[in-house]
């Protein structure tokens, strides 16, 4: 995918003329001075240098798009063919740039200030406090480590995604009823599933899987009460919804290998769980390795369910960090100690996932 | 090996019971989970009818346990004998239920444009803004799925406020649209890049500019893919409920926050609760029945190169 050089050529006389090239640089450069002075304005009014009745800074995101879209049709007027070109990427680039860095730019500015929404003082800098603060907080520590927890659940998660792959490969009557009734955990919204098997059928008293568990021979079953089993339920319930995912993928893996290999390795004379670890997988692996990274990264993502169903409780045993910030926020209003929380966890984030696809493209190397 | 006439010999029986098994097996396994799968959906439909007793005593058969009635419905002013007269709270249901359907609809068809754009123009030619070369904008874009939503949350809010774009469905739709370019541009990318160039060079040749040949040549063609992501991205933003919660308050309240806040309150009613997930989830499990194929297709994109 890593093409350089374009794979379609096009010739084209491009002569175009000083006028239009002049008149794309003055669209460009001044719609760039009006977002300048707009932004100029706007920064005026609100240090309260001159009162001019702004009431938002929409002005200066009006400007933002305005000085996009004239950049997108500047290029076009002052590089000809290859503006055209720019286009196509031109319009997500730029709006990626104003949703993603700029955001996490400012988010850096809060991260290291004493900012508490619900207090009048505002906005303080506070230098290394938070820092502090985050080193000496028990919770978020814990957090991360419920968060390592969660991900290690994902191999076993894949287990039973690969063995409902290899099921659904087989020559089966009903696949499509199948098929669909396995895919529908994942198209039901995280909030509804939290109500309708955590907080209903895991209900003690009238829940069905409460009284299955009676059923089963146990007593008094409680599901949230203890640390590990409320863990593992969390871990179940995401996994409920997120194994028709992998699923799907394993199961397109295995529709990609070519029927003829494994009926060689049975002509060999090798049986189904030979020809499995010796064929099958082998070959699965780098549609595996695609699945778990992809799982990986929704998996640090997980908080809706945990929010809805224990709210970090019993005493912080199932949060993650995305929840642990979410009541951070919503309870003590803490903007600037929960930013740094979650820069923290981006940080954390990335290194985590730089050293895993460096793993996995080493690992895979010597195999495909 | 000389030819076999019988097939009753040890080794074939054998053989033959072991076949047996391993249906067996196989359909068991099947049927458990379409169970686990399913029985959460058929107890949500069904509580939904239930009426107090019927809950307590864990009755589970519509009409042979109990007789369905229509108490949870008629809390959300959606059973028959409500359905002709005023409710506030089908009023709200619906409002809720509109924001839903916009912003997601909105948002898929938004990050459904931008990102086949981006997508067709890197899988075609070489792009350079400054040391950034194709793979590195690639990168650039599907790195933004590894972004927690945390990060971005406090930040936008605050900028939101500033914007005055704090509950409104237009800040949600830009959020949404951030979190699933990604996602339409990785499926996009692989639409287009199997197929082949010569067909808009054969465009191209014929009189057509590069976005003539896109739009009425590769665009067609692309279709299912797009389809595909839209589907996709339309299951995320309809049951996105972190960035909803935080950035909503009354007026573009999503259908998973209005859920999770009757949740939250001990007092509420199963039946009524049940309705009310049930009819949150509803809509995607029609979309999931009926577009399957776009579904399963969107996502096996990515894992077969």
């Amino acid at each position: 995918m890593t093409t350089e050089g374009d794979l379609l050529h096009v010739v084209t006389a491009n002569d175009l003329s000083p006028t239009r090239r002049a008149a794309g640089r003055a669209l460009i450069w001044g719609s760039f001075g009006l977002l300048g002075v707009v932004a100029a304005l706007q920064i005026l009014n609100a240090t309260g240098a001159l009162d001019l009745g702004f009431r938002s800074w929409r002005p200066t995101l009006y400007g933002y798009a305005f000085w996009g879209t004239c950049l997108c049709i500047g290029q076009v007027m002052l590089k000809g063919e290859q503006g055209k070109r720019l286009v196509f990427v031109l319009p997500a680039a730029l709006f990626t740039v104003a949703m993603v860095v700029f955001p996490l730019i400012f988010g850096l500015t809060i991260a290291f200030t004493d900012w508490n929404l619900a207090s009048i003082s505002g906005r303080k800098f506070n230098g290394w406090d938070n820092v502090r603060q985050m080193w000496t907080d028990p919770f978020y520590w814990n957090a991360l480590l419920n968060m390592a927890w969660y991900v290690a659940a994902i191999l076993v998660e894949y287990a039973i995604a690969f063995g409902l792959a290899l099921v659904l490969h087989a020559e089966i009557r009903a696949r499509k009823f199948f098929r669909v009734a396995f895919l529908l955990p994942l198209m039901l919204s995280p909030v509804a599933v939290s109500w309708m098997i955590g907080k209903s059928m895991l209900e003690v008293r009238f829940g069905p899987l409460a009284r299955l568990a009676r059923w089963l021979g146990w007593d008094n079953p409680s599901f949230f009460g203890s640390p590990e089993i409320a863990r593992f339920m969390i871990m179940a319930m995401d996994a409920w919804t997120f194994i028709p995912f992998m699923m799907i993928m394993l199961l397109a893996g295995l529709q990609a290998i070519p029927r003829e290999l494994t009926e060689a390795a049975r002509v060999d004379g090798a049986g189904p769980w030979k020809t499995f670890w010796e064929v099958t997988f082998p070959l699965m692996l780098p549609v595996s390795v695609t699945a778990i990274l992809i799982r990986i990264i929704f998996k640090l993502k997980l908080a809706d369910i945990i929010i809805n169903v224990t709210a970090g409780g019993p005493g912080g045993a199932t949060d993650s960090v995305t929840s642990f910030i979410f009541r951070e926020y919503r309870d003590r209003s803490n903007v600037g100690y929960g930013t740094l929380l979650a820069m923290v966890y981006l940080v954390l984030i990335v290194i985590f996932m730089t050293v895993l696809m460096k793993v996995a493209e080493r690992w895979m190397r010597p195999r495909t | 090996m000389s030819e076999q006439i019988f097939r009753d010999g040890e080794a074939d029986l054998g053989y033959r019971a072991r076949w047996w098994l391993s249906r067996g097996a196989i359909y068991a396994v099947l049927l458990l989970w379409a169970l686990i799968c399913l029985f959460p959906i058929y107890w949500t439909a069904t509580t939904s009818f239930k009426m107090a007793p019927d809950v307590m005593q864990g009755n589970m058969i519509p009409f042979v346990d109990y007789t369905p009635k229509w108490l949870g419905w008629r809390s959300l002013g959606l059973s028959p004998d409500t359905i002709g007269n005023e409710s506030t709270v089908r009023a709200e249901f619906l409002k809720r239920f509109t924001n839903s359907a916009i912003t997601a609809l909105a948002s898929s068809s938004l990050a459904v444009i931008l990102g086949s754009l981006a997508a067709y123009g890197l899988s075609r030619f070489s792009y350079r803004f400054g040391p950034m070369k194709n793979s590195d904008i690639s990168f650039f874009f599907l790195s933004q799925l590894i972004l927690p939503p945390v990060v971005l949350a406090l930040p936008f809010l605050v900028l939101y406020k500033e914007l005055a774009l704090l509950d409104t469905r237009i800040g949600l739709i830009l959020l949404y649209t951030l979190t699933v370019l990604p996602i339409v541009i990785w499926i996009m990318r692989d639409q287009f890049a199997s197929i082949p160039t010569e067909l808009e060079e054969a465009a191209l040749v014929d009189g057509l500019g590069i976005w003539g040949a896109f739009l009425t040549i590769i665009l067609p063609i692309a279709l299912p893919g797009m389809v595909a992501a839209f589907i996709l991205s339309l299951v995320l933003t309809w049951n996105e409920y972190f960035f909803a919660a935080l950035l909503t308050s009354t007026n573009s309240v999503t259908l998973p926050v209005m859920v999770a806040s009757q949740t939250g309150s001990q007092g509420i009613s199963w039946w009524s609760m049940a309705a009310l997930s049930f009819a949150a989830i509803l809509p995607l499990i029609v979309v999931g029945v009926l577009l399957e194929r776009y579904i399963i297709k969107g996502m096996a994109a990515g894992a077969v190169k």
